[in-house]
């Protein structure tokens, strides 16, 4: 019997990471790239004028969304040099299960960078993060699914065009502001002391950025695969 | 020329071209005329922002205009999806074209009046900036379909595009408003009060007629635009 | 279709007046064709004549926009169902080229849902003699040897139909020759296939049907028996440059 889709995505994710763990160069560009930005904005700001309290949220999540991107780009474009993607549509598995076995194997990718940029957002500017790190695991890996969700679907699409690794980001970002803007409030405020439950608002509307997302995107997906 | 051998309902067999004015169009144009006549002239003017805030006749219909032309690309891109008519699509895509250019007049007499009657140029208005993403909406829209070569992909992918946009403005307008109370400016007038003299209602009922007859006219000529490109595409591809 | 026909015996591909259109552009018209079981169709015809797209409506890979067809029994375009009793292999290797064989075929095997992945993937692998290269990345290996991964990999699962497109392409002398024998052997084994190729020599070698295809459409099909691979290709040249 064939896999359902659970079990299908699992299998698609796993074979993804084999993938990503065998060459790493998307995971190392990604994470550079978001060492480098953290770094940059550093020199670019004034310390005398903004707090790096103010500071590091912002740019923690912002860098966040260019990175993921980085990582989102190849999720499809390892499907296409030799069409291995037509050995995934010729399975007898779900689409649904494609979509989701990339957006997991996403998922894991933008995880790992945001394990690394996140100590080194505190490293460098002196921010104590680590301190709150449940409530940032929460916040991170809500805003990871949202991205995930998107980018997944996006990826699929642009991979198809003519202009692959600019369309994406011109696509997905409007589409990760509702993720960064809760993000970077909520995480502003564990920042500066605030309890946790003033942060409720902005979870809840990631919470309902996520869902909506999820679902939509997985029910557009076969419409982007299948003629 | 040899009429394609396509079933009625993929193409329209109307003919390629148009003799005669386009009425719709001339009405619609002699009808911004008069709105902009009225507008300057038989309008009076507002007690605390003086002329300045005339800009608002033409800022909100073109507003107006500009959503409900992204509620046209969305709500047909669910029927293409649905029916898999090619019309559907190029309704899609003349509304999408007609619509930035609407929003982009009204992220211009924004800042224009925002000016002189607060002194900056964007102050990040929940309204305006929710339009500022609508902006970027549709721009990312015109470039996907730009960068799809084959016909019917690109109308899948711009309908799959044009639902989910739709599906993100209540969250981009739900983050901006949140994010504003959080951050509160200080609003000297609140532009459009519901409590409008007479005179000024009446300006403004004729000037959205007007634009939005606009609109109609522009999506038109731009849907004809299109049907005439795909006939064009068909014959070329024999 | 009725019931009595669907159960008529060893029809494993039937099509009536299948076809395709994108958009305004018509791919295949009117595809009217029957196969048995160790049947082998050479599909033969010029680029853009939509042989290709006519083996992905078979594959349950793309939906037919007019006719109808059953592939081993399964009304088109099918889904799972269809798709679990087809391989499909094309001119492209549709493999990871940074994982190895027996990856690659393994994660087919269990997609498949197959009971015991491992062992089907080193028999598939066996039977196309590549077991001793199988840990390799598909990357490090020749054209012809990555063609022998893509067959084990499309027919891991003992697919009833076989369908490739242009499988001889890139292939030196020795790599076709060892591909017409694996498909030989295939036939043998009761497989129905439908052989898209440019290759009119292997192609015929194989083959119990020829057509020949032009602008979507089959303008000449015939049987094994009244097949001659002397003259075909003459016959092939002629409905190709006539009327073009």
């Amino acid at each position: 019997m064939a896999p359902s889709t659970l079990p299908a995505a699992l299998l698609i994710a796993r074979k993804d990471l084999a993938i990503e763990f065998r060459t790493r160069t998307a995971f190392f560009s990604a994470l550079v790239f978001a060492l480098l930005g953290i770094v940059i904005f550093f020199f670019a700001w004034d310390p005398t004028a903004v707090s790096p309290l103010d500071l590091a949220p912002g740019v923690l999540w912002g860098i966040f969304t260019f990175s993921g991107l980085l990582g989102l780009q190849r999720s499809f474009s390892l499907e296409q040099s030799d069409r291995a993607i037509d050995a995934l549509l010729g399975a007898p598995i779900s689409r649904e299960s494609i979509y989701l076995g990339k957006a997991i194997a996403n998922l894991v990718f933008v995880a790992a960078v945001q394990v690394i940029a996140i100590p080194a957002v505190q490293l460098f500017y002196g921010v104590p993060l680590l301190e709150h790190a449940a409530m940032l695991a929460l916040i991170a890996l809500m805003a990871a699914i949202g991205l995930v969700a998107v980018g997944t679907l996006f990826s699929a699409m642009a991979v198809n065009t003519k202009l692959a690794e600019m369309l994406l980001p011109v696509l997905s970002l409007p589409f990760f502001v509702p993720i960064v803007i809760p993000a970077a409030q909520a995480t502003a405020r564990l920042l500066s002391g605030r309890p946790a439950s003033e942060s409720v608002g902005w979870l809840k509307l990631l919470l309902a950025f996520d869902i909506v997302f999820v679902v939509a995107c997985m029910l557009a997906f076969p419409y982007t695969i299948e003629e | 020329m040899t009429t394609p051998s396509v079933p009625a309902s993929a193409e329209d067999t109307s003919p390629a071209q148009r003799t005669g004015i386009d009425w719709l169009f001339a009405i619609a144009v002699i009808m911004i005329a008069l709105a902009l006549t009225r507008v300057i002239y038989y309008t009076p003017f507002e007690a605390v922002q003086g002329p300045a805030q005339k800009i608002f006749y033409l800022h909100l219909p073109a507003a107006l205009c500009a959503f409900t032309a992204f509620g046209v690309v969305a709500l047909s891109g669910i029927g293409y999806l649905w029916l898999g008519d090619l019309r559907l699509d190029r309704a899609a895509e003349s509304s999408a074209e007609v619509g930035v250019v609407f929003t982009t007049v009204v992220l211009v007499t924004g800042p224009i009046w925002a000016r002189p009657v607060w002194g900056t140029w964007w102050t990040w208005d929940a309204r305006l900036t929710l339009t500022l993403f609508l902006w970027f909406i549709y721009v990312g829209y015109i470039v996907l379909r730009g960068a799809i070569e084959d016909r019917a992909l690109r109308a899948r992918y711009s309908a799959v595009l044009g639902i989910l946009g739709s599906l993100l403005i209540p969250f981009i307008h739900l983050s901006v408003y949140l994010f504003r109370t959080l951050h509160p400016r200080p609003i000297v007038i609140k532009p459009s009060a519901p409590s409008l003299p007479p005179e000024m209602l009446t300006t403004l009922i004729i000037s959205f007629v007007a634009f939005f007859l606009f609109y109609l006219a522009l999506v038109r000529q731009r849907y004809r635009l299109a049907n005439e490109r795909d006939l064009l595409e068909l014959e070329e591809g024999r | 279709m009725s019931v009595a026909e669907r159960a008529r015996e060893g029809r494993v591909i039937a099509t009536r007046e299948l076809g395709r259109r994108f958009g305004g552009r018509t791919a295949v018209s009117d595809v009217t064709l029957t196969l048995h079981e160790g049947d082998c169709l050479a599909l033969f015809g010029p680029n853009g004549a939509g042989k290709t797209t006519l083996l992905r409506m078979l594959a349950g890979l793309l939906r037919p926009t007019s006719g109808t067809g059953t592939v081993a029994g399964i009304e088109l375009p099918g889904g799972a169902e269809l798709r679990s009793a087809i391989g499909y292999i094309s001119h492209a290797s549709m493999l990871y080229a940074a994982l190895s064989a027996r990856e690659n075929v393994e994660l087919t095997s269990k997609l498949f849902g197959m009971r015991d992945p491992r062992a089907a993937a080193d028999r598939a692998l066996e039977r196309m003699a590549l077991s001793d290269r199988a840990d390799m990345p598909v990357r490090q290996l020749s054209r012809g040897m990555q063609q022998r991964v893509s067959i084990a990999r499309a027919t891991v699962h003992g697919p009833r139909v076989v369908l490739l497109d242009e499988p001889f392409t890139g292939l030196d002398d020795s790599g076709s020759a060892a591909l017409g024998a694996h498909l030989a052997a295939l036939r043998a084994a009761g497989t129905t296939m439908v052989l898209v190729t440019h290759q009119i020599a292997e192609g015929l070698a194989l083959a119990t049907h020829a057509a020949i295809m032009r602008a979507g459409a089959l303008v000449r099909v015939e049987a094994g028996d009244t097949i001659d691979p002397a003259t075909y290709l003459t016959v092939y040249r002629e409905h190709v440059t006539h009327g073009a």
